[in-house]
């Protein structure tokens, strides 16, 4: 018996056919009869649908002039979306004062930068000195007044006023709702029936016609000479109408958190506010997150329902630009414009709540 | 918290109700005066009536009898703020008086004239239904439009005149219903239908938007009538006159041949006496109206006469290319007519 040593021989590579590009496409496109046929329909719809598309949006389109004469080619001319650019971003706000809304938001941007550093210590104290502080410089800086040029909230439009009713309304639903989602599951039946009621009434009733009591019927309640502002209207109907939804979504958050959590904290001898503050609230918010970021990014599109009350929100901006002789019949690269944006912002939030919740994930999943 | 606030809207709802009442005579004015512009209604966009320029601007026909009343008020035609307003809400704000003026393409009828608080202080723009086909269908009279499949935007009064019209002739068509006008034009581009329905100024602006308009033409038959004109709150007397003859002011301007260009030399040396009431020179016409002497001469020069306004907004200079027809002067074929000033 000699002593060999056996020497593996290196492993083949697998079969060119199952990997790479090929095999990627074998297991996932042409892996049976049907899906073979399936993949060859979809490439054809493709083939039909995108280059048309293409074509429209970027070879056979307009980019440079300033006149609708200037809209010589086939396909889509954004010159008109340039030249109404403004507009569609600020609406009436003068273009003098236009600095202002850009730095308000430049402002959101850094002022809520330090709350997404890990490393910042102080992120509560430091997020709720933010909570008070910006609206009110938001406010002065918009609106104006203290020594700014006041612009009249029938100035404001466009993506501007899209973002400001949307703001306010995730601002101010998300407390309220919180609010109304405990008081629902209160033991305390006065406040119960209130909550219930308050709930089922504005969930009952469609946004569109809430918009329009707020500016059809309202007025006529209010004494002659007496108006309250359009948009202030629109925006309080827009928080309390949101926040009954989030104060659903809440409540299927706090029903999903054990009993033993409850009793846990009372063993503890945490009050209510404590119990619902320290223990409760924390993990049941967690839970929803995917629930509140997509009443939320409902709410972003739902904003363009103020169209109904004639306030010049961004796709009523855009619808109003149609209207102007110098520019008929430019009203699908408008809307196709609005699509766009209107999809970058929802794309943002949802990407964001998907990031939120990876970073707070403390293994509920099973 | 929320039963509170119920409660306290309840209780002054009924305390408000309890206190206004109609408005008072001169009371209108009066407010115009102190708050130092004219909040005026208008559309939130239809072409040649209101609309935005790429500045921001508000213009339009609707908008400039805004101006022309601001013109005779203070002098200053650029003294108005605009309210846009949908077609739903437009009757509210002018009954709660968030706007003084409502000039947004509205219908004068007997039930709105009559039934809503509101009275019409004339006629800015004699429009009605009607129908714009492909010159290929070799159609050049709506009575040869038996069996065809029309485009209608949704609005009841355009469906209803449409099969009224219809039935008087004995004729029948299948109808398309569109929400906005460009998805019926682009409708009627892709040959879905063959002949649009809509009120005739609008018609002009749909063909615009077709990709070869010179091939599309609008049907001479009118088949509503659409007299559109401002209104003003029913029970101020004062107002509605100022209204009215800021109006008929610019409709005697085109008639005696004062424009924008020539007013200040006419106000100067009147060419006859019939322009000299009319711009404050002889008499004091403008006294009985609450207005200044030179009310006219304001109107005329900062807006123009009323066919200067129109040619600028639809007709010759605009794009929509409009032809006087019944908004031509009545010694000019139209029935545009106003009472004389004396």
């Amino acid at each position: 018996m000699s002593n060999t040593t056996h020497t593996f021989k290196p492993s083949l590579p697998p079969p060119t056919l199952n990997v790479g590009v090929i095999g990627w496409l074998r297991t996932n496109l042409f892996s049976s009869v049907g899906n073979t046929l399936l993949t060859l329909v979809a490439l054809y719809l493709i083939w039909l649908v995108v280059p048309p598309i293409f074509n429209w949006a970027f070879l056979q389109a307009d980019w440079a002039g300033a006149t609708r004469a200037d809209c010589t080619a086939e396909g889509a001319c954004w010159v008109f979306v340039k030249e109404r650019f403004g507009q569609f971003m600020y609406g009436f706000y003068p273009a003098e004062l236009r600095w202002r809304v850009d730095l308000t938001a430049v402002l959101a941007v850094v002022g809520a930068a330090p709350l997404f550093f890990d490393r910042f210590k102080h992120k509560a104290r430091y997020g709720i000195a933010l909570l008070v502080a910006y609206p009110v410089i938001a406010f002065w800086l918009l609106y104006g007044g203290f020594g700014l040029q006041v612009v009249p909230s029938s100035a404001w439009g466009g993506l501007m006023l899209t973002i400001v009713i949307a703001a306010v309304g995730i601002a101010g639903a998300l407390p309220l709702g919180i609010l109304l989602a405990l008081g629902r599951r209160s033991s305390l039946p006065a406040i119960k029936v209130i909550c219930v009621t308050t709930i089922e009434f504005w969930r009952g009733v469609p946004l569109i016609t809430v918009l329009f009591l707020s500016s059809v019927m309202l007025p006529l309640f209010l004494p002659e000479g007496l108006s309250l502002d359009k948009l202030l209207r629109a925006v309080v109907m827009v928080v309390i109408f949101e926040a009954a939804y989030i104060a659903e979504v809440v409540r299927g958050g706090m029903q999903a958190i054990p009993k033993g959590q409850y009793e846990a904290a009372a063993a503890m001898g945490l009050g209510y506010w404590r119990t619902m503050g320290l223990v409760i609230l924390p993990q049941a918010l967690k839970l929803v997150i995917p629930g509140i970021v997509n009443t939320f990014i409902a709410l972003f599109k739902d904003t363009s329902l103020v169209i109904i009350i004639g306030l010049f929100d961004f796709l009523n901006s855009i619808k109003r630009a149609t209207a102007d002789p110098a520019w008929l019949g430019m009203s699908t690269e408008g809307y196709v414009f609005a699509a766009l944006v209107y999809w970058v912002f929802c794309f943002a939030m949802s990407s964001y709540s998907a990031h939120l919740e990876r970073k707070l994930n403390t293994g509920h999943t099973r | 918290m929320k039963m509170v606030k119920t409660t306290l809207a309840i209780v002054t709802t009924a305390a408000v109700l309890g206190v206004s009442g109609f408005a008072q005579a001169g009371a209108t004015l009066d407010a115009v005066k102190k708050k130092g512009f004219v909040q005026c209604g208008v559309s939130d966009g239809l072409p040649g009536f209101s609309f935005t320029d790429a500045k921001g601007a508000y213009k339009g026909i609707d908008v400039d009898v805004c101006h022309a009343v601001a013109a005779a008020v203070f002098g200053d035609a650029s003294k108005v703020k605009f309210s846009p307003l949908t077609a739903k809400e437009r009757f509210t704000a002018l009954q709660s008086g968030e706007i003084d003026v409502l000039s947004r393409n509205t219908t004068w009828t007997s039930s709105r004239d009559a039934g809503m608080g509101l009275v019409f202080a004339g006629v800015t723009y004699y429009d009605g239904q009607g129908f714009l086909v492909n010159k290929k269908l070799g159609v050049n009279s709506a009575k040869e439009l038996d069996g065809a499949t029309v485009c209608i935007q949704a609005g009841t009064t355009t469906e209803l005149n449409l099969s009224d019209y219809f039935r008087t002739n004995g004729m029948k068509y299948t109808p398309i219903t569109y929400d906005t006008s460009d998805e019926s034009a682009k409708s009627l581009e892709a040959g879905r239908c063959d002949v649009l329905t809509s009120d005739q100024s609008q018609l002009y602006a749909q063909r615009i938007k077709l990709a070869q308009p010179d091939e599309y033409v609008v049907l001479p038959e009118v088949i509503s009538k659409e007299p559109l004109g401002p209104a003003v709150r029913r029970g101020d007397e004062e107002w509605f006159s100022i209204v009215k003859w800021s109006l008929f002011a610019m409709l005697n301007a085109e008639e005696l041949g004062v424009t924008s260009k020539n007013v200040d030399e006419m106000a100067k040396t009147p060419k006859s006496p019939d322009i000299g009431r009319l711009l404050g020179i002889d008499g004091e016409y403008g006294k009985d109206l609450k207005l200044p002497k030179d009310w006219a001469v304001q109107i005329i020069k900062q807006v123009g006469n009323y066919g200067e306004v129109f040619e600028r907004n639809v007709g010759a200079e605009s794009n929509l290319k409009i032809k006087r027809g019944l908004n031509a002067l009545w010694n000019q074929g139209g029935i545009q007519y106003a009472p004389p000033v004396r």
